[in-house]
């Protein structure tokens, strides 16, 4: 990929990703445009729910290269994140080669540990990928749920994009892929990982950002209703919860009012749909309380006309 | 802002404020800020914030004092960095021991043993091997001179706790047992012009779990305090994985203050962090605390907690139920221990501990050096899936 495929400048970016239908402030469409034309991985950090993993997706479709997504997890090896051979089939290529008499076995090694044999996993792949000419976007998503192990080698291999497979020799990334790592900052990731990305983080969306997204993604939602919505949900959000409702769940919340056909916000309606919001007993049974209900409700009211 | 050459050294200058304020920048993201400030050019002020925002800063919490900066600093009259570090806030980064200092202290302690639980160990054997004087053993922590005290820390210092490891998804050679291990096997067979003479097997291999304290420091619990610091700090040093809180009326974490090797300094740290030593308690609202802000940081599902309290709460039993259930929900094993349980008849019967106990899965008495080698053993034996023991219910 050339540097030509990437945005041209800030404005750019933003209206590429508007045109992807992803509201970006300026902010974040300048760490992006650094990020493409830097080369560098970029680290996006903040609570769960704010649109970390959605901004990987949208770049993927607005450079129109695939994504690879990488999704961390306590105890992820090399084996499940770069690559394994398959050793089933090396085990029935060899017997097929006894059973047909001819044992060549320096053939038969070369044979058993070539391309055909290896499966890739997501960062084998995002090299190889890069190598054909097409970089793709890799997404190391929820870095901070692997443990230290395996930030060491994603260190190493972020510096210089190559893989060695002793059988094969090195897989080289010609472009490095665009990569977006993201982080619930459950644990904090080593500074020396950070140092190689941009970091940027990833606040709630504004009042006229996150109502900006709902009238993209649900067209369908009466334009009153929908300003009702984030008013609601940004209030909520102010509330003392163990789980404040991402954006995701706005979007949820404004599916189910649009496919139940309402057009305001009241105690009842509030009442039925709040699973699609809230996710946790006490957060529910906090905002079910009248007094809160009242006072949300209020919010939602006031603000959303 | 002015253009041209300028901008170069206006951007290292800036590079060394932020330094002087704790940030901590290298010489290649100085390079970087300079290539991400010519991208993104100087038109716009918000866009070269931006830029040097995403290359100099790290964690979210050095945003405030980036922006403070950056606001000194880029004003038409730019302040010479001397003048400028003078009008700097402190930085947030909390103090470290001087550089060079813990080394100091592990050459000073370099015999502290580490836990060291074997991974393939079919038994974990409690290892308490100091043939601790019976009275010293059975003595309530409470009433020791200083003498015998000095023998307890010093007891402390050779204990190791052995929690039981967990399963992980990664996995070690298996001798005979367990699933074939085809990658083993494949290269064992092409030393026999691929042959497979016998199959490789695999394990799952085996970490240890994450330990969380939780220490009561209120007045009531002011005579076990010390040593439990003590306690606290021989556990720290002798696992992988343990993250130490102390409570009384607020909650604040001394894993940090703990790691320091020796346990003088360790304590003497923890000391200056901690605020509200021998106040009140307030378990609930702690625990809420804990819940909200640290449960899902430092804990994980897979983790034991272990509160230390004796249950005498001043606050509302209904919050203290409902967070210790959120908490029970949230690990592998609750473990109370409580020094009145030395009592023989000590019944839980304070409104906190009755809050408490339903979410307990073991209920155990912390006074003396032999409550402590109980704990051991229930640590050790954890993976049994034993049902709670609750001692003097």
């Amino acid at each position: 990929m050339s540097d030509g495929m990437f945005p041209e400048s800030i404005e750019a970016v933003q209206q590429a990703l508007a045109a992807h239908d992803y509201v970006a402030e300026r902010s974040l469409a300048t760490t992006i445009f650094l990020a493409l034309r830097m080369r560098r991985p970029l680290f996006l950090e903040g609570e769960p729910g704010v649109g970390k993993t959605e901004v990987a997706k949208v770049l993927a479709r607005m450079l129109r290269v695939p994504l690879i997504r990488l999704q961390c997890y306590e105890g992820l090896d090399v084996h499940t994140a770069v690559y394994e051979w398959n050793y089933a089939r090396q085990l029935l290529e060899i017997r097929l080669a006894e059973a047909s008499g001819q044992v060549d076995r320096n053939r038969l090694l070369a044979e058993i540990f070539s391309p055909d044999f290896l499966i890739a996993r997501p960062l084998l792949q995002a090299v190889q990928q890069s190598r054909d000419g097409q970089a793709p976007v890799l997404l190391i998503d929820e870095l901070d749920r692997s443990d230290e192990e395996f930030e060491a080698f994603l260190l190493e291999l972020l510096s210089d994009f190559q893989i060695s497979i002793p059988e094969l020799g090195t897989v080289r990334a010609e472009v490095p892929p665009v990569v977006v790592i993201t982080s619930n900052r459950t644990r904090e990731i080593h500074d020396a990982l950070k140092r190689r990305c941009l970091y940027y983080w990833v606040e709630y969306p504004s009042f006229e950002k996150e109502l900006a997204i709902v009238r993209r993604r649900v067209p369908g939602l009466a334009e009153q209703l929908a300003r009702q919505v984030v008013a609601f949900v940004q209030a909520l959000r102010q509330e003392d919860l163990y789980k404040p409702p991402g954006v995701a769940e706005t979007l949820d919340w404004a599916e189910a009012l649009l496919a139940l056909d309402r057009s305001e916000l009241d105690a009842a309606t509030v009442s039925e749909t709040l699973g699609a919001l809230l996710k946790y007993r006490d957060d529910v049974e906090l905002v079910q309380r009248p007094e809160v209900q009242t006072r949300l409700l209020e919010t939602a009211r006031t603000r959303g006309t | 802002m002015r253009t041209g050459g300028d901008i170069a050294a206006r951007i290292v200058a800036f590079a060394q404020a932020l330094r002087r304020a704790g940030l901590v920048i290298g010489t290649d993201q100085v390079l970087d800020a300079l290539q991400a400030v010519a991208l993104v050019g100087v038109a716009r002020r918000e866009d070269v914030r931006q830029a040097l925002f995403s290359v100099f800063v790290r964690r979210q919490s050095e945003a405030a004092l980036f922006d403070q900066l950056f606001r000194l600093f880029w004003q038409g009259r730019s302040p010479i960095p001397e003048e400028l570090a003078a009008l700097l806030p402190r930085s947030p980064v909390p103090p470290t021991p001087p550089p060079g200092m813990a080394r100091a202290l592990e050459a000073l302690h370099p015999e502290r043993p580490r836990a060291e639980v074997s991974e393939a160990a079919e038994e974990v054997e409690l290892v308490l091997t100091y043939s601790a004087d019976e009275v010293l053993r059975h003595k309530d922590f409470a009433q020791m001179t200083a003498e015998e005290e000095a023998a307890v820390r010093a007891f402390l210092r050779t204990l190791r706790w052995p929690l039981p490891p967990r399963r992980t998804r990664r996995w070690q050679s298996g001798a005979r047992r367990g699933r074939p291990d085809l990658r083993r096997t494949l290269r064992r067979a092409l030393r026999h012009q691929g042959e497979v003479l016998r199959l490789a097997m695999r394990l799952p291999r085996s970490k240890p779990r994450p330990l969380v304290v939780l220490c009561d420091i209120s007045g009531s619990m002011e005579r076990y305090s010390r040593l439990l610091l003590h306690f606290l700090h021989a556990i720290t040093g002798g696992l992988r994985r343990v993250e130490s809180f102390v409570f009384g009326t607020r909650l604040t974490r001394i894993t940090r203050q703990l790691r320091l090797r020796d346990v003088d300094v360790a304590l003497a740290e923890v000391g200056r962090t901690v605020q509200d030593w021998s106040g009140g308690t307030r378990i609930g609202e702690t625990l809420r605390t804990f819940n909200y802000r640290w449960l899902r940081r430092v804990l994980p599902a897979s983790g034991v907690v272990l509160i230390i309290s004796d249950g005498l709460d001043r606050g509302d039993p209904e919050l203290l139920a409902r967070e210790m259930a959120r908490l029970s929900r949230s690990c592998y094993r609750l473990i109370w221990l409580n020094p009145l349980l030395r009592y023989e008849h000590y019944r839980p019967l304070t409104r906190g501990m009755r809050a408490a106990l339903p979410y307990i899965d073991h209920f155990l008495p912390v006074h003396n050096l032999a409550s402590l080698e109980q704990l051991g053993r229930l640590l050790a034996s954890l993976d049994r899936r034993t049902p709670g023991t609750v001692v003097a219910e």
